[in-house]
């Protein structure tokens, strides 16, 4: 009776994997939460400040991205139905156009920034100081950080989706064991939401 | 119960896995090896933590510079805070005693996500050498203040950025930390073991693990907007560009109170294991000591403003804060009162861990009612910033949670290594210790009503006395601190080998054999209807 168990129980359990999701979840929702203190502080303290600061915002661009966003989180929950029916390519093109449509948006995003920038409107810039008030300089400073941070989970977003696509693509993620895309489809939607309540915060209220 | 104990599955100690040596421990997603990691890291780190507190209460010694001038004490406290809560009392009780016993007494394996168990300490670690590096290396060492408060912080030309960043990442590892705990309690509880038969070490994990989840993002959030601040020069709370310094306090607070509550909650947990198993007895008032642990966790989440009171604070809002404060000593005097019903008529048997338990509740009684003074919007404007704050804080954390910490180590040592430490050195230790830590911080409640500022590296003459018998206070600590940790550490080694239950405890972690085996269980134990943790 020497034999030393060494092996260790391979524990599975999907149900565990998504409270966890959602606990990570509801940590990302106070993460952003706490932002949109501040901005309704902020906001409430210089509101004709804010008023004038968000119409140097494109609308348009703004709204182009909203859409590609939502389109974004259809083809995510699409391809967490295609992986219930075992259609393994279905699934891998599912997630392949949210991909794309993540990058679009970053490149959009980074288009609207590099404007901004060459405007002199970018935080610590000595022509912001100089011709904007201090609520206006409050504006583009929640709006590059609060823009900036939802931005880097679009980047995270991606890097999960790509690790579920090979993961997919390897059989390890399968009708039987979905719970690593409906996790990350889960933080893909997190990302959506927090967008759009960005949206209109920074670009329609006025 | 049922469970089947069978001696020659390897303890934990001893398994052989893919690794061998530092490696197997370093890699291993044992949660009995991770809990082991963050006591021995824990430990280094309170050493250095310890030190530094020697270093400025002997700068306390006498009136003008002893031995460092203003920007060095600056720094030292500054470090000492940084360490103790970020590095030690936050993560303490859970990652050490939580990891290694929360599967035990729940009848679980593992918790439920091992490799991202391993991953917290992984960023512990790296948090540490974050923190660490801003001390070793840059213009200086970081002088703000444990508080980084606006806008000093992005102001002051100290190595200050490698320190919040570091602090962000000791919070990532405290919230994957709870939600593992989380997802492990409600997932992979043995059968039959109901919420209402969780031992209360574990409900008090539970109730920490949900504000580890909900105020730590609120920490990390605005420790990231001090470093834009320093980097961008943002404004969110640079006065000069329009932001608001007063905001940063709250953010700060918002989750820097909860995180006291982290500190504690755990430690009324243990004493509340500790008491009946050496009180043989089932303990009083089960359901109330679980509600009012929930009731802390809640309530606890409300009473950041206590902290501003003289920050500039509309009255109304100060009348809340003032109210919940009064409010949370109300479960926390509950538990008191069912520890001392728990004893009343128990057969009681005077053990070490028995001591530091019932002297953390001397302890936490003075700092809890010294609590209420600092509660007290008159009072508190008196007080505020002085010694007394001091005093009060340090009965709450190091006699709270630090007490609570040294039984639990003595409580469980037995089960962690397999051999009972030197009981008679161990009550000595106890013993040099509570003179000294009642000598060191028992002073500062007269400073602090005398007038004694805190964190000045000067004092007047008038403050003397008091400040000589902190200090003689300081090297009696130190020196039970030393019999403490040599006893410990030589009976891993040497101490005599002990049975699966030397204290006829009722919990699970007393049924499989002392050091445990790699998988605990080797069948899932199942609680029939009469089982439960304290049915003596």
């Amino acid at each position: 009776m020497e034999q030393v168990k060494q092996i260790v129980h391979e524990h599975y359990d999907p149900e565990a994997s998504k409270i966890g999701m959602w606990l990570f979840i509801f940590t990302e929702l106070l993460l952003f939460g706490i932002l949109f203190v501040i901005y309704s502080v902020y906001r409430y303290m210089n509101h004709d400040a804010f008023h004038l600061a968000a119409e140097e915002l494109d609308t348009y661009v703004g709204a182009v991205n909203t859409v590609i966003l939502l389109i974004s989180s259809m083809t995510i929950a699409m391809s967490t139905t295609s992986l219930q029916k075992k259609k393994t390519k279905e699934t891998l093109i599912l997630c392949g156009v949210t991909l794309v449509l993540g990058i679009v948006f970053l490149v959009n995003k980074y288009v609207e920034w590099g404007g901004k920038f060459d405007h002199g409107i970018f935080p610590g810039s000595e022509y912001l100081v100089a011709n904007f008030s201090q609520g206006e300089i409050l504006f583009f400073g929640l709006y590059f950080i609060m823009t900036g941070l939802h931005a880097l989970h679009i980047i995270i977003g991606l890097i999960l989706i790509v690790t579920v696509m090979w993961r997919v693509y390897a059989g390890k993620v399968h009708a039987g064991r979905p719970v690593l895309l409906e996790n990350s489809g889960l933080y893909w939607h997190l990302v959506d939401i927090i967008w759009i309540f960005l949206f209109p915060l920074f670009y329609l209220i006025i | 119960m049922s469970s089947s104990g069978i001696q020659h599955e390897a303890s934990y100690l001893e398994y052989k896995g893919k690794y061998t040596g530092l490696l197997g421990w370093i890699f291993s997603t044992d949660h009995k090896r991770i809990g082991l990691l963050y006591l021995y890291s824990m430990t280094v780190m309170f050493l250095v933590g310890v030190v530094l507190g020697l270093m400025m209460r002997f700068e306390l010694l006498a009136p003008g510079k002893t031995v460092m001038d203003a920007q060095a004490y600056n720094a030292t406290f500054t470090v000492h805070g940084v360490i103790m809560i970020f590095m030690v009392v936050i993560p303490g009780l859970p990652a050490v005693f939580g990891n290694f016993f929360l599967p035990l007494m729940i009848g679980a394996r593992d918790v439920a996500f091992p490799r991202l168990n391993l991953l917290s300490w992984w960023f512990y670690v790296a948090g540490v050498m974050l923190v660490l590096s801003a001390l070793l290396f840059g213009p200086g060492t970081p002088d703000t203040g444990w508080t980084f408060y606006a806008p000093y912080s992005f102001r002051t030309g100290t190595n200050l950025l490698p320190a919040i960043f570091g602090a962000f990442v000791l919070g990532f590892s405290s919230i994957l930390t709870g939600l593992n705990f989380l997802v492990t309690i409600h997932r992979l509880r043995c059968p039959g073991m109901k919420w209402t038969k969780l031992p209360l070490f574990v409900w008090t994990l539970y109730g920490t693990a949900w504000i580890q989840l909900l105020a730590t993002p609120v920490v990390g959030i605005t420790l990231v907007l001090i470093a834009l601040e320093r980097l961008f020069a943002v404004g969110i709370f640079d006065p000069a560009l329009g932001g608001d310094p007063i905001l940063y306090q709250h953010l700060f607070w918002i989750y820097s109170h909860p995180a006291v509550y982290v500190m504690i909650l755990p430690a009324l947990g243990v004493i509340s294991e500790i008491i009946p198993t050496f009180s043989q007895k089932h303990i009083f008032g089960y359901k109330a000591i679980i509600a009012s642990t929930m009731a802390i966790a809640f309530v606890g989440y409300l009473v950041w403003g206590h902290h501003m009171f003289t920050a500039g604070m509309s009255g109304t809002a100060q009348y809340y804060f003032s109210l919940l404060t009064f409010l949370v000593a109300v479960p926390s005097a509950i538990k008191v009162f069912n520890w001392i019903s728990t004893m009343y008529k128990g057969s009681i048997n005077v053990q070490t861990p028995f001591l530091w338990a019932v002297s953390f509740i001397f302890v936490f009684m003075i700092g809890g009612l010294s609590g209420l003074v600092l509660g007290a919007l008159a009072a508190n404007i008196y007080v505020h910033d002085t010694a007394f704050v001091v005093a009060h804080f340090h009965y709450i954390v190091f006699g709270g949670t630090g007490f609570a910490f040294f039984g639990a180590i003595h409580y469980w040592y037995p089960k962690i290594f397999g051999r009972m430490y030197d009981k008679s050195w161990a009550n000595i230790g106890w013993v040099v210790f509570f003179i000294g830590f009642l000598t060191l911080y028992t002073p500062m409640f007269y400073l602090g009503l005398m007038g004694m500022p805190r964190r000045y590296y000067d004092y007047l003459s008038e403050f003397h006395g008091g400040n000589i018998l902190a200090t003689v206070g300081s090297w009696l600590l130190a020196t039970g601190l030393i019999i403490i940790i040599a006893n410990l550490i030589r009976s891993a080694r040497k101490g005599e080998i002990v049975e699966r239950n030397p204290w006829n405890s009722k919990t699970l972690e007393w049924v499989v054999p002392s050091p445990p085996p790699v998988e605990n269980f080797d069948e899932i134990p199942v609680l029939g209807e009469q089982d439960g943790p304290y049915n003596y």
